[in-house]
């Protein structure tokens, strides 16, 4: 980490999204437009999306107990939080990731 | 209407059931258990999945939506199966499907892919032909749009389907419906309920087949069991009237009482009825008979439900019967077990299994009164009536005693028994003149002609004896009264008998004086005819002489001339 990441630590440096989908299903396509839409927008350099076709490898859903699709999973800042859906109401969306008041 | 012919099944392993459904759960379809908390979904669940691995080599997997894979291996464990070899062996697999609704957030459509994804993911990595779920009604509270859940789970028993998996979904029993969450509407070939209901304290464990397309099956609730064994079904159905019967007599220990009965003994494989009231020696005679069998080199199971063993055999040893060393031979068991211990079909459940264990050819049951308290009469004649089955169907002899509280209307037992039994002894105790004597009848005894006196019933340390009452004055006399009149007509015969004598001697006497009589006759009669004798030799000397002086004159005469 280098001295500028740390002043700059208000808004950090990018956090991980990882979003889980099972091929490309309307929903998970339209939960991607969303996010990516939603990170582009209001929280721009916050977070890098990962995206995770659960369909080509599903011991990851094992792995990080996925059940619902599309899901999306921030491990951190803790407490993990995820949010399942397409991500289709903006509002909520920024509240859920914007846990500690940001 | 489905195929009857055609519907496959796939054997449970659970003891009874299998029987019951006529081969287990439909293959390939999903069967709904449901019932309330505690009742024994899950080993249901577990039995049949873990069985299905282990014998019928039909990999499954155990889907678990509340308890942790490691307490359900534990749980399981307990029963006797080694869960972990047969995960290591890659015939099981337990996913663990744990949502937390604190961590979620919805946010606009969805589906649960994720969930058929992981269960495709487990499935194909055994080969699994069952899968077990349970059960799929946590995801209610979990997730909080009923639509999406139920439209999702719809697809899930579809899919389960389609793959020709063997399913059992489990599912908790709602208010005036058989799930909480109506699962029952989403599976329609086999639906199974069980049941735990507490009565008098003691509770009962009840399984009903609410629903089995293509298959007949009965509807009447079916008591199970979930012991050591793990989980068994006790069908009715499975026991019928077609018993075998014999000719073989068996003693009953006690020979004065087999020769009450012509032929020498009961018949084998038949059930003996000994009632009485308290005292009246039912356990005592049901012992003989355990005794007169282990003699004969079979095998006794005596259930006791007031007394111990050790008690039993002191008691014994007192009449002259030593079951302790039947006991330690093992040729007989005895297994002694508060009635309110279990329940009614818990009783008959743990016999049976005994029974089947230990196979003796005699079974008492002492005493089947102290049931009466443990449940209503219908369930005790029920019970019995399987009892009664069941060992004659096995060609074991049954001896149950019953305690009566009164002896009058003797003829009735509280369990209304009586038409079930071949054979009863009735055993009384009646006070006469101050005196409490035990008295025996055989009330029946059917296929054998038998005795229809009352006996007095004697124990002693020669052990038990049949006295022949004194039958006089158009009544019965038994005890000290019997041996009162005994005693009395033991008095009179010797009156008669030195009266006998006294007669006989005065007859001798005057014999005697009569042939003196004819003696002092005779001789009178000898010294007349002595006289006569001497008169007729008289004349006749006379009568020669008159001759000779006639001719001798005559000659004289013709010389003169």
């Amino acid at each position: 980490m280098t001295m500028e990441d740390m002043e700059d630590q208000p808004t950090g440096t990018p956090k991980k999204l990882t979003l889980y989908v099972a091929g490309q299903t309307p929903k998970s396509l339209a939960a991607l437009q969303n996010l990516e839409r939603i990170c582009a927008e209001s929280l721009p350099g916050k977070y890098v999306i990962e995206v995770v076709d659960l369909r080509k490898s599903p011991q990851l859903a094992r792995e990080h107990g996925i059940v619902a699709i599309p899901t999306l999973v921030r491990e951190l800042p803790v407490p993990i939080r995820k949010i399942i859906g397409d991500l289709s109401n903006t509002e909520k969306v920024l509240v859920s990731l914007q846990v500690e008041g940001e | 209407m489905a195929d009857i012919a055609g519907i496959k099944k796939s054997l449970t392993g659970i003891a009874g059931f299998d029987d019951l459904t006529l081969g287990g759960l439909p293959t390939g379809r999903p069967t709904l258990v449901c019932g309330t908390a505690g009742c024994g979904k899950t080993l249901f669940a577990s039995t049949f999945l873990l069985n299905g691995a282990r014998d019928y080599d039909e990999p499954g997997v155990f889907v678990t939506f509340e308890e942790r894979p490691v307490d359900i291996v534990n749980n399981v464990a307990s029963l006797g199966f080694d869960v972990q070899s047969l995960i290591d062996a890659d015939k099981l697999y337990i996913e663990h499907i744990v949502v937390d609704p604190s961590e979620l957030e919805e946010i606009g459509d969805y589906d649960l892919e994720g969930l058929f994804l992981r269960l495709e993911l487990a499935i194909d990595q055994v080969g699994a032909k069952r899968i077990v779920l349970d059960t799929i009604e946590s995801l209610f509270s979990a997730f909080t749009n009923p639509a999406i859940l139920r439209a999702e789970i719809r697809r899930l028993f579809d899919w389960l389907k389609d793959k020709g998996l063997t399913t059992i979904i489990t599912g908790e029993r709602g208010d005036g419906s058989l799930t909480r969450q109506g699962l029952e509407e989403y599976v329609s070939d086999c639906v199974i309920l069980l049941d735990h209901r507490v009565h008098n304290q003691i509770s009962t464990r009840r399984l009903r087949i609410v629903k089995y397309r293509g298959t007949a099956h009965g509807t009447n609730e079916i008591p199970f069991l979930i012991d050591e064994d793990g989980f068994s079904v006790l069908p009715v159905s499975t026991l019928g009237l077609n018993h075998k019967v014999s000719n073989d007599r068996i003693s009953s220990g006690v020979p004065d009482l087999d020769a009450m009965l012509s032929g020498g003994g009961f018949h084998r494989a038949t059930s003996i009825l000994i009632s009485g009231v308290a005292g009246s020696g039912k356990s005592s005679l049901s012992a003989a008979f355990c005794n007169a069998a282990c003699m004969a080199g079979e095998k006794a199971l005596y259930f006791s439900f007031e007394e111990s063993v050790d008690q039993t055999v002191r008691n014994m040893r007192s009449i002259g019967t030593d079951l302790a060393e039947w006991i330690e031979a093992g040729r007989m068991h005895y297994i002694a077990v508060r009635p309110t211990f279990y329940s009614l079909e818990m009783h008959l459940a743990i016999m049976l299994r005994e029974i089947n264990k230990f196979d003796p050819s005699l079974v008492v049951l002492d005493p089947i009164s102290a049931f009466v308290g443990s449940g209503d009469p219908l369930e005790v004649q029920s019970m019995l009536l399987r009892m009664v089955d069941f060992l004659k169907s096995r060609g074991t002899t049954a001896v149950f005693t019953h305690l009566m509280h009164s002896q009058e209307g003797v003829t009735e037992t509280d369990a209304g028994l009586s038409s079930l039994m071949d054979a009863w002894i009735l055993l009384l105790n009646r006070e006469v003149g101050g005196e409490f004597n035990r008295e025996l009848y055989l009330l029946k005894a059917r296929g054998t002609a038998h005795s229809n006196q009352v006996r007095e019933f004697v124990m002693s340390d020669n052990g038990i004896q049949l006295v022949a009452p004194y039958i006089g004055d158009g009544r019965a006399l038994t005890g000290s009264q019997r041996q009162a009149e005994e005693a009395r007509l033991r008095k009179a015969e010797l009156e008669r008998r030195a009266d006998v004598i006294r007669r006989a001697d005065r007859l001798k006497q005057k014999r005697r004086r009569t042939l003196a009589q004819i003696e002092a006759l005779q001789a009178e009669l000898d010294a007349d005819e002595a006289e006569l004798n001497f008169d007729a030799e008289a004349e006749r000397v006379y009568l020669d002489q008159a001759a000779s002086d006639r001719s001798d004159m005559e000659k004289s005469r013709r010389v003169a001339e």
